[in-house]
């Protein structure tokens, strides 16, 4: 389960709208609760490191950006929790691509944006197997924290 | 002094939840599959179905991502630090609303 505040939700919602019609990312910092899950208790939504040409249907977080978000965790007591990004004119079901590039542990929330509005957003978790993603149960959860800096897209080799 | 590996959140559950471990090896490849044969559960999320380390994942010796230095080969030295540090990466099969 992952308590996703209905503010971090619409803010995900906003960045996907924006970025349209390429993907936005970003990573859920937070913590964890023994019987809740996941709290998703900020969002730090992260510049697209894809190739330009690429945006509309890939996004990329950077070793470099990954490592800033870790830290940025970290300052505000939290750790990096998981991931979100957008599927322009997709359903927000997570793509082979996706399940070949994610990690366990971390969840990733997907929005849906068709022409230009966003519409569904789910949560998944991979398997431990690396066989699948398994949906998330989604609650509202806490306010947000204060909004974080928006950093650039990683230039890191 | 063998070399510490820095494991990233996402793969500690493999590591009975260690932050880092010592491993052996000359290059950065060899300390790598050291960590992973020793903890076979984490090998998968590693390296790919040829035996490749996986693309998205990054080594960095020091402050140095082997990218740019010998890749898999570059060297490590006794006291050396070896972080894990993936790229997250993903996206939409295709443009056409299902």
């Amino acid at each position: 389960m992952i308590s996703l505040p209905d503010e971090a939700e619409l803010a995900i919602r906003a960045e996907g709208e924006r970025a349209y019609p390429d993907e936005c990312c970003g990573a859920l910092l937070g913590g964890f609760d023994g019987e809740s899950g996941k709290i998703v208790k900020a969002i730090l939504p992260i510049g697209n490191s894809s190739e330009t040409a690429e945006r509309f249907h890939r996004f990329t977080i950077g070793p470099g950006d990954f490592m800033r978000a870790e830290r940025e965790a970290k300052a505000r007591n939290m750790d990096l929790i998981g991931f979100y990004h957008s599927h322009p004119d997709h359903p927000a079901e997570p793509s082979d691509y996706d399940l070949e590039h994610a990690l366990p542990f971390y969840s990733y929330v997907i929005v849906a944006v068709e022409q230009g509005a966003a519409s569904g957003l789910t949560s998944w978790e991979m398997s431990a197997d690396r066989a699948r993603f398994l949906r998330e149960s989604q609650n509202q959860g806490q306010n947000l924290e204060a909004p974080p800096r928006t950093p650039q897209g990683d230039q890191s080799p | 002094m063998p070399v510490t590996i820095q494991i990233p959140a996402a793969l500690r559950a493999f590591a009975n939840g260690q932050t880092e471990v010592s491993a052996e090896g000359a290059t950065a490849g060899e300390v790598i599959a050291a960590f992973a044969e020793a903890y076979p559960d984490i090998g998968t999320h590693l390296y790919d179905e040829t035996g490749a380390l996986r693309s998205f994942i990054n080594v960095y010796v020091g402050d140095a991502n082997i990218k740019n230095l010998d890749g898999l080969d570059t060297p490590v030295k006794d006291g050396d630090s070896v972080m894990l540090v993936p790229a997250i990466a993903g996206g939409a099969p295709g443009s056409a609303w299902a």
